[in-house]
């Protein structure tokens, strides 16, 4: 009985707002994906963001001043990731790796320093709720962010398969030769949306420390950056498809808090759940996923 | 002319890149300390001596080494075979509590025998959380890298569950009961911590060279990692070369989680690896992927560990400088020309 | 009034390699200039050049006599001057019209105009003839359908200087005839072309003038009306020109392969059905037809590498349909993979570690049961390396800085370590140069004699008339049939484009 009376629409409104880290991920990694760099590192920059939101939100005082510094840091290391692995031809898996890396211990790190515990730091203000009493019914109330998201993905339907910018972005990710003779500088259209995807990858982080908790915690993504990668797998590197998977991954979040909140399984064990699901996912529902690119750097000679 | 010669002669040093890459990543480190306000010098000089300045800290160094030189090796293994297990730490995890669980409910066997066995176990228990993923990639075309790193989270959410609850010893501590000591490994430095396991862990890295460069089986595996359609067209199977890759990296990196378990720490401790296995791949890359290499590159690594433990006491910064450092370190690596070009002015 | 183009001491090399040494061409406005050579003679690499997909070492280049300094591809479009790759640079999952407009989209505030698109490309189908199905998936398409969509991508970037690279070799005779066609009418059109080819009979049909190069320098350019093949060809090769003898037919008597009602699915690739056809010993077995027409598929199903659905393949009477592809090796079948790079060596292993490949696992090189024997394989690789003339700095570097011909003798070298009772050539001289070429053919010729099977499978029809005792074509996975190889180029034409000689009565 008690297993039933979860599944209703406020499973449904958790479900969907703990979708959005993982959609941001998604969207993020796809288009990092479609310019042909697999990146990683989408775990580190979202902790990152999410410190660097909770950050400038202690400082200021300001929400909103936190988002901006959030989704700065995310240009920051798309920049990094960009030209260390389009411009000097650097192992992506590797340069990634090393952004997860640095993203758990630099985070750390700060919060020890400026609020004296590496486990996580002081309650700030979080972004305000945006009031939009026709889609509360059925949403819950939000903030900025599930809009947004919505926005992002009609947005970028549009961008990659109705602009000349998305028909070029396919061409350089498939076949960058090709691209290079039509005319098309590939290493700045790699580098340039290595940069959007990092960027719109750090709306995931700022959503968990600004929207979700208020509060930076150690390690509070939690996988989430490469929960997004299979959502982008699953959903076959396209905005509408990364949205429907991220959506699944949502739903064991939410239904992982309200078990736990039951105490019917140990945490650790109902913990598992979103891991366990995204290998399902990964081996026995997509099975052999075509990319959308070799991922091998282009060299120009 | 001749000064330009030896500037030329220095540049062709064979490891130049990789130490430039050491040397910036302590002097970016150092940049982050001035701009948060502690003070470099004193914060890297009690890290040395941490490490160094004594033989309890060399000791302590060799001691976080160790488990780091394992993860090294397993994931240099799989990467020679052209797959990419990011899963190390928790094929390490599983060895470590196999490890435990056979050292603590085997009662019968004596010392050696009940060492090896609880030391095979645990390299059993990485192998076999290393198969799963084998065979989702061999099976389905389920890619590595987010197939291993899922079976991290999930064992590291697993063993935690197994020593809160089941196997809980009692106490306050998430922990199992201390493991026999027929199944102990001898410590070699008292009171330090440096056990056998040190020694075992050399010996790996001599296993693991002798396997890859002077076998026929090594040969194969690095064929099939370097170019798998080569080497499928000279006879070589490249499934199932793949998967033998797979289970010998779990194999390593369990026997370096019991080698904790077993000389470490006498039990399991919720939490002990505070991410060995993510360490193990930096340091892969930092040894060139070469065994040798890593032994080398896992020394640099358990002095940031051990000489972190002691800045953080002294100094009171963070002990994640070191998680940073490490972090620069592997992404300079990654980008050796990236060195070369901007650092070094050379071409190519 | 000054040439179109004008090209003055451009140089180019890469490591190892000085592709153009000081070239000088002039393109006059309006003409079909030829621009003939050996394979790697620098044609492409003086193409590209100008295209600015490289950046030339030093030169400059005029147009209508103003220097240019293009500095990407995108700098030559502006500047009028398209260019259709040997290999062609089309994205497959693109759609045809896509294709066309990328790099140049016409637009409508942000989005694609694709109305506008369609009008434009359409308007120039008409212009010029070509027809094609704008909505196709433009991988889905054969290769010259494909080629079209390079030469409208072209003309829709209005380019009037139009570079054509080796654009024949993946073409039927048929549609060669065809293209040869089309670029007349472009000529008529006010286009200006430049035509890279090594095929002296495509030169003298369309071209005006013809510069020939020579391992990277210009050897001339002379009026096509002024111009014999002889002289052409001594232009080009610098002496006589080697044709390798076949010598004298033997008896016969065994057979060494027989491949029975051969099917297979068509599963990463072309299907195969029902291939039947035997090879003796002592012979050369050609295998022609126009790429992608399931040679890469018939080279996989004999050594092993793709399952048959159907059929039996037997080596010296061995049933080994279902063996695998190292017991074949061990049954006598030597392979020379249709890319050397991709599946005959492993780039990064040194020289002898590729000669090891294959080898590994048995005595006398497996020393007890696991190890190798370092002495005696380094024994066994220098010899190798001396035997087959291998030209390499030492034994012990990657075989990735060896040129291509060294590359291609290290397979050789290779396969041929062990007794051999049929080889599996394909493409076995593509992009070599003219003394490694001439080396492999040797080589073929020596199995031959030693009275070896030999199957060879090559995109260049003169290779495999020159060296062959049979020929049998290939098309859409099926032999169409089976030619002498002095039949002439119009009958193999007909087979290669599908037409078989019975059902043209």
């Amino acid at each position: 009985m008690s297993l039933f009376s979860i599944l209703n629409l406020s499973l449904f409104q958790a479900t969907v707002r703990m979708s959005m880290p993982v959609l941001f991920a998604a969207l993020g990694g796809m288009f990092c994906e479609r310019v042909g760099i697999v990146n990683i590192g989408l775990e580190g920059i979202m902790l990152n963001s999410a410190f660097f939101a909770v950050f400038a939100t202690y400082l200021s005082g300001n929400p909103w001043i936190g988002l901006l510094l959030g989704v700065l840091s995310g240009v920051g290391w798309g920049l990094v990731i960009a030209f260390l692995t389009v411009k000097y031809y650097g192992n992506q898996i590797v340069v990634g790796t090393g952004v997860n890396v640095f993203g758990l211990g630099f985070s750390a790190f700060m919060c020890q320093r400026i609020w004296g515990s590496r486990g996580a730091s002081e309650s700030v203000v979080g972004l305000p709720l945006l009031r939009i009493p026709a889609l509360e019914r059925v949403l819950g109330e939000n903030t900025v962010f599930v809009y947004l998201a919505f926005l992002l993905i009609f947005l970028s339907h549009l961008f990659l398969f109705s602009t000349h910018w998305g028909l070029r972005i396919r061409a350089v990710g498939e076949s960058p030769q090709s691209a290079d003779a039509a005319g098309i500088n590939v290493h700045g259209y790699k580098i340039v949306f290595v940069v959007v995807g990092s960027a719109i990858t750090s709306l995931g982080g700022v959503f968990l420390s600004l929207a979700h908790l208020n509060f930076f915690a150690w390690g509070m993504t939690s996988g989430r950056g490469f929960m997004g990668l299979a959502a982008m797998i699953f959903g076959k590197w396209t905005p509408l498809g990364c949205f429907l998977a991220s959506l699944l991954f949502g739903f064991t979040d939410a239904l992982q808090m309200r078990l736990q909140a039951l105490g019917i399984l140990p945490a650790q064990i109902i913990l598992l759940f979103p891991y366990v699901v995204t290998i399902l996912v990964l081996s026995g529902l997509v099975g052999k996923a075509i990319p959308p690119s070799d991922y091998k750097p282009y060299e120009k000679r | 002319m001749s000064l330009r010669d030896s500037w030329r002669k220095c540049l062709s040093f064979p490891f130049l890149s990789e130490i430039v890459a050491i040397l910036i990543a302590f002097l970016l480190g150092s940049l982050v300390l001035l701009f948060t306000g502690y003070p470099p010098g004193q914060a890297l000089r009690a890290l040395f001596r941490g490490a160094f300045g004594s033989r309890n800290a060399f000791g302590q160094t060799l001691t976080q080494a160790t488990p780091i030189l394992f993860t090294a090796l397993s994931f240099l293994v799989s990467f020679r075979a052209g797959i990419f297990n990011i899963g190390v730490e928790g094929q390490f995890l599983m060895g470590a509590l196999v490890a435990a669980l056979a050292g603590t409910s085997i009662k019968v066997l004596p010392f050696p025998v009940h060492l090896l066995c609880a030391l095979l176990a645990g390299g059993g228990g990485g192998a076999l959380w290393a198969l799963f993923p084998a065979w989702l990639k061999a099976r389905f075309g389920a890619h590595e890298v987010i197939t291993t790193m899922m079976m991290s989270y999930i064992a590291s959410y697993f063993t935690s569950y197994l020593v809160n609850y089941p196997c809980k010893a009692p106490g306050w501590v998430a922990q199992t009961h201390p493991v026999e000591r027929s199944a102990l490994l001898p410590k070699i430095l008292p009171p330090t911590q440096l056990s056998f396991t040190f020694v075992v862990a050399l010996a790996f890295a001599f296993f693991v060279f002798y396997f890859l460069f002077r076998t026929y089986l090594g040969f194969q595996i690095r064929a099939v990692g370097l170019n798998p359609e080569a080497a499928s067209n000279r006879g070589i199977p490249i499934a199932s070369h793949q998967i033998l890759a797979f289970l010998l990296s779990g194999f390593v990196a369990g026997i370096g989680g019991a080698g904790e378990v077993l000389g470490v720490h006498g039990k399991f401790v919720d939490g002990f690896s505070p991410g060995y296995g993510w360490d193990g791949i930096a340091v892969s890359l930092v040894g060139r992927l070469h065994p040798f290499g890593c032994v080398f590159a896992s020394l640099l690594f358990g002095l940031l560990r051990a000489g972190g433990m002691t800045m953080t006491r002294v100094t009171k910064v963070p002990l994640d400088l070191s998680l940073i450092i490490q972090a620069l370190v592997i992404v300079f690596i990654a980008a050796p020309r990236f060195i070369r070009l901007v650092f070094l002015r050379r071409k190519e | 009034m000054p040439p179109l183009l004008e090209v003055r001491g451009l140089t180019k090399s890469f490591p190892g390699v000085l592709a153009n040494d000081h070239i000088d061409l002039e393109i006059e406005e309006g003409e079909i200039h030829g621009l003939l050579g050996e394979n790697g003679a620098g044609k492409s690499v003086l193409m590209s050049t100008i295209y600015s997909l490289y950046r030339p070492d030093e030169g400059r280049i005029f147009l209508r006599g103003r220097e240019v300094h293009m500095v990407s591809p995108a700098s030559a479009i502006r500047c009028g001057v398209g260019m259709v790759h040997q290999h062609l640079t089309v994205v497959p999952h693109l759609r045809v019209w896509e294709n066309i407009v990328l790099g140049e989209e016409p637009r409508r505030g942000v989005f694609l105009a694709r109305r506008e698109a369609f009008r434009r490309i359409e308007a120039l189908c008409r212009e010029t003839g070509l027809q094609l199905d704008l909505h196709a998936w433009t991988g889905e398409l054969p290769i010259g359908l494909q080629q079209r969509v390079e030469i409208l991508k072209m003309l829709y970037r209005g380019a009037s200087l139009l570079i054509f690279d080796e654009p024949t070799t993946v073409l039927t005779p048929q549609e060669v005839d065809q293209l040869i066609a089309y670029l007349l009418r472009l000529k008529e059109g006010g286009k200006t072309i430049i035509f890279i080819s090594h095929k002296l009979r495509e030169v003298f049909a369309l071209c005006d003038r013809v510069t020939v190069l020579r391992r990277g320098r210009k050897v001339g350019t002379i009026v096509i009306a002024d111009a014999s093949e002889e002289k052409l060809a001594e232009m080009m090769v610098g002496r006589k020109v080697f044709s390798p003898k076949r010598g004298e037919e033997k008896p016969k008597e065994t057979v060494v392969l027989a491949v029975e009602h051969v099917s297979t699915l068509p599963e990463r690739g072309k299907a195969l059905h029902g291939l039947n056809f035997v090879v003796h010993n002592g012979e050369i077995v050609g295998v022609a037809g126009v790429e992608g027409n399931g040679q890469t598929e018939l080279a996989e199903v004999l050594v092993g590498l793709r399952k048959v659905r159907q059929g039996k393949i037997s080596l010296r009477g061995e049933d080994i349909t279902f063996a695998s592809p190292k017991e074949r090796i061990k049954k006598g079948l030597a392979h020379i993979p249709e890319d050397r790079h991709r599946r005959g060596t492993v780039l990064d292993f040194t020289v002898t570690e590729n000669l090891l490949l294959g080898f590994e696992d048995e005595p006398p090189i497996r020393r007890g049961r696991w190890t190798i024997d370092l002495p005696l394989l380094r024994r066994f690789a220098l010899s190798r390396v001396g035997e087959f003339e291998i030209a390499t700095p030492g034994v012990d570097v990657p075989v990735r800085i060896l040129s291509g011909g060294n590359q291609q003798k290290v397979v050789l070298a290779r396969e041929l370590s062990r007794p051999v009772s049929l080889l599996v050539a394909c493409q076995p001289t593509r992009g070599l140069d003219v003394a490694a070429t001439e080396y492999v053919h040797r080589k073929l010729l020596d199995l031959r004699k030693e009275g070896k099977g030999v199957i060879l499978i090559s995109a260049d029809l003169d290779e495999i008339r020159a060296l062959s005792d049979r020929v049998l074509v290939l098309y859409e996975g099926r032999i169409i049939g089976e030619l002498a190889p002095q039949s002439d180029e119009y009958q193999f034409g007909l087979l290669m484009g599908g037409k078989s000689l019975v059902a043209q009565g």
